[in-house]
């Protein structure tokens, strides 16, 4: 399993090396970055369905005790590979010609990869001060490119998400340290296995410190100040990769994997989890419906549909979590093309207003399909991916007996299809105002990035198909539900 | 000349120490695997030597003897330097993982010994790199980084 | 005991985040709070009377597991320390990028973005 170091390893030299050799040169550092996440992706397909627990230096452990840091790769750490791996390769396909605009695209991509292998490293480590060390880089490296305009808006919102992010590491700081003084390990397969899934109240301090480093990084309710003014001031790619991937990698995968995995899930933690995915789902959507900016808008549906994800990891069972995890890639990939969608009428109009567009479907078609198929996806109509995950969300509540919460889900899913019937009645449809005479379709590259998305929107419901799930999905859930398995898995006990 | 920076006084002591000191970083990167110190502190200090020069002679005379345009290439390469170590660890024969010692597995040499550590040592100048010319682009960035405009004094 | 004051200083550190309107002073709050987790996992590894550790030629092994402190924080604590350089620095880049748009460090004079 040579492979599984250089899913970080990888983007890391190629963001160290982008700066060398094409700083006056973009043609250059696009194709590095492409060939980089299209590398990226591949890997990721083929570790498919495979495991491994890969030790730094060849340090295994001894007599069942370990003793350096280890990568592992399991159900959970492939699907979130795959995850990140397909929206970057889409996302960087689409900046090739969006980010001409700006100067300094070298920059761009080596901020870029430098936040993929941050992320990477978040799905593979197996320890956990190394989660921290990972999650901070990938956390920089999108603070820097919030502020990548450096307009005031963009460095206004940089500084907000910057100071509430720096909060939320810290958090998760204290919360690793205080687990390093009662198991003197941290190594999270070991610390695992010491708990033992009986909490003390030392353990529910720790439990709620990393419930709030991580909600913050997530974007959870009580925590999401920072998100409806981050993801939109970043260029569109970024907002794309903010919203698709980088919450769900640091906030609800590095959570899950810590409650689950670590500490050991107890009802108590379980229950907080729904609550807080349930409302989260209920006030983002509420948010949403207010916005004027398509921007903003989507970043506080963001809110709503990380709350789906959260409340089905919350429930436990194996099918729930199955479906949440099902419900984060249909999200990460309809979300980064509503978000690409928005970008595009940005660069055809130059506005991110509502009340200025109107009538767009006739100058720009290939935006107006796939953003309508991505608003049906989001909103949950039949034919589309986000349909199959929803119920299969509010089908799991309702054998984990979890009525109210289902019916939450289910409501939650009316409105956001009404929010969405207004995004794309007051953009593509209806009367016309100042954006419709400058609009024009956008470039080549552009078209196909958001083509790529709109059709795995279609397709991905398959996912749910017997064979692919039994490859795909339920590895990943078995992961989290086995729990404190974990442990005996990866020290071979 | 005579405007920039501080008195004779610091110009003369800095210019006689700034020798002692780069020395002394260096001694802390190379000895970094036998006592206290290694690439990060080796590093700062390293760095410090620059800050310092900025802080007596002023920012254009440590520009002209560590250009920016240098300090970046050094912090890509010593990155790079760090992954390449890294990854051949990977290759065959020396080992087979990422991060293996492949030198002190084919040669291990004796304890308290200069060359003993195998890849440390490499490990140590790559980090040292990275870390003082990264330290003195963060220092001198933010000096240079000047307001330039300020709205209430216009008003 | 001593535990308790880590946590004061981080309580410190994290009214000051939310309280204060100074960018300046949110960022030395900041920096506050990372302190007191830094102290915290220091302290994690001492043991009374133990020695640095590092072994030289004239001591055991045996010797030197019993009597040094655990090294492990110091070096978690050394890559925290890194990492909050790095945090930092972004951080008072950002604050004069600021000033140089708005002319104030008042938190409550830049507002540009609602809700």
């Amino acid at each position: 399993m040579q492979i599984i170091p250089l899913f970080v390893a990888i983007p890391l030299g190629v963001a160290f090396f982008i700066p060398m050799v094409a700083r006056k040169r973009p043609r250059v550092a696009d194709t590095l970055a492409n060939l980089t996440t299209l590398a990226l992706f591949l890997m990721a397909i083929s570790v498919i369905g495979k495991n491994g627990v890969y030790w730094m230096g060849g340090w295994g452990p001894f007599k069942h005790v370990p003793l350096g840091i280890n990568l592992v790769l399991d159900g959970v750490s492939v699907f979130m590979l795959i995850t990140i791996a397909l929206i970057s390769f889409l996302v960087t396909i689409y900046s090739i010609q969006y980010m001409d605009k700006f100067t300094a695209k070298a920059r761009f991509y080596a901020l870029f990869l430098l936040m993929l292998a941050g992320m990477n490293g978040v799905a593979l480590t197996g320890d956990l001060f190394n989660l921290y060390v990972f999650l901070e880089i990938a956390s920089i490296a999108s603070y820097a490119l919030v502020a990548f305009g450096c307009e005031h808006e963009e460095l206004e919102a940089s500084f907000k998400y910057l100071v509430l992010g720096s909060v939320g590491s810290t958090l998760i700081l204290f919360g690793v340290a205080i687990t390093y003084a009662m198991t003197g390990n941290l190594n999270m397969a070991q610390v695992s296995s010491i708990i033992g899934g009986e909490l003390k109240p030392i353990h529910l301090f720790v439990v709620a410190l990393f419930i709030s480093g991580f909600g913050l990084k997530a974007a959870l309710i009580p925590f999401h100040a920072w998100l409806p003014d981050a993801h939109p001031s970043a260029p569109a790619p970024i907002s794309a990769m903010l919203s698709g991937v980088l919450i769900k990698t640091i906030g609800v995968y590095a959570m899950a994997r810590v409650m689950f995995n670590v500490i050991g899930i107890t009802p108590l933690t379980s229950y907080v989890l729904m609550v807080l995915g349930t409302v989260s789902m209920v006030v983002g959507v509420l948010l949403a419906m207010g916005q004027d900016d398509i921007k903003r808008f989507l970043a506080y549906s963001s809110i709503s549909q990380v709350g789906y994800v959260v409340l089905a990891v919350g429930i436990g069972t194996r099918f729930a979590i199955a479906a949440g995890l099902f419900h984060l890639i249909n999200h990460a990939v309809f979300k980064s093309l509503l978000f690409l969608n928005s970008g595009a009428i940005e660069y055809a109009t130059g506005t991110r207003d509502l009340n200025k567009m109107g009538r767009l479907r006739e100058k720009m078609p290939v935006t107006s399909t796939t953003s309508f198929i991505g608003s049906m996806a989001i909103a949950g109509i039949p034919p589309f991916s986000g349909f199959w995950s929803k119920l299969f969300i509010i089908i799991a509540a309702v054998q984990a007996e979890r009525y109210g919460f289902a019916a939450w889900a289910a409501g939650v899913s009316v409105l956001t299809l009404a929010a969405f019937m207004r995004l794309q009645r007051r953009a593509f449809f209806g009367e016309r105002h100042e954006a419709y005479d400058s609009a024009k379709e956008v470039p080549g590259t552009m078209q196909a990035s958001m083509v790529g998305l709109a059709i795995l929107c279609i397709v991905m419901g398959f996912l749910w198909l017997p064979q692919a799930r039994e490859t795909f999905l339920i590895p990943a859930a078995k992961v989290l539900q086995e729990g404190l398995n974990y442990a005996s898995n990866i020290l071979g006990m | 000349m005579a405007d920039k920076g501080m008195t004779p006084i610091v110009k003369t002591i800095t210019g006689w120490v700034k020798g002692f000191i780069m020395l002394f970083g260096i001694y802390i990167v190379l000895y970094g695997h036998l006592t206290p110190g290694g690439g990060f502190a080796g590093g700062v200090i390293l760095a410090m030597v620059f800050v310092l020069l900025t802080l007596a002679y002023g920012r254009e005379e440590a520009l002209r003897r560590f250009r920016i345009g240098v300090a970046s290439e050094l912090d890509s390469i010593g990155a790079l330097m760090f992954l390449v170590i890294a990854i051949l660890g990977i290759a065959g024969t020396l080992g087979g993982k990422f991060f293996t010692n492949y030198i002190a597995k084919a040669n291990p040499g004796t304890p308290f010994e200069l060359f003993s550590a195998g890849i440390i040592p490499l490990c140590n100048i790559a980090i040292a790199l990275k870390v003082a010319s990264s330290l003195f682009l963060v220092f001198i960035l933010l000096v240079l980084m000047r307001v330039i405009h300020d709205p209430r004094e216009k008003a | 005991m001593l535990y308790a004051l880590c946590f004061l200083l981080f309580m410190v550190g994290l009214y000051g985040v939310l309280v204060k309107r100074n960018l300046i002073k949110i960022i030395i709050s900041l920096i506050i709070m990372e302190s007191a987790v830094n102290v915290f996992i220091v302290m994690v590894g001492y043991r009374k009377d133990g020695i640095a550790p590092i072994l030289n030629k004239t001591m055991q092994h045996q010797e030197l597991v019993q009597r040094a402190v655990d090294p492990v924080p110091q070096a978690l604590v050394l890559t925290a320390i890194v990492i909050g350089l790095g945090v930092t620095a972004m951080t008072i880049a950002i604050a004069m990028r600021l000033y140089e748009r708005f002319g104030t460090y008042d938190i409550q004079e830049i507002k540009r973005l609602k809700g």
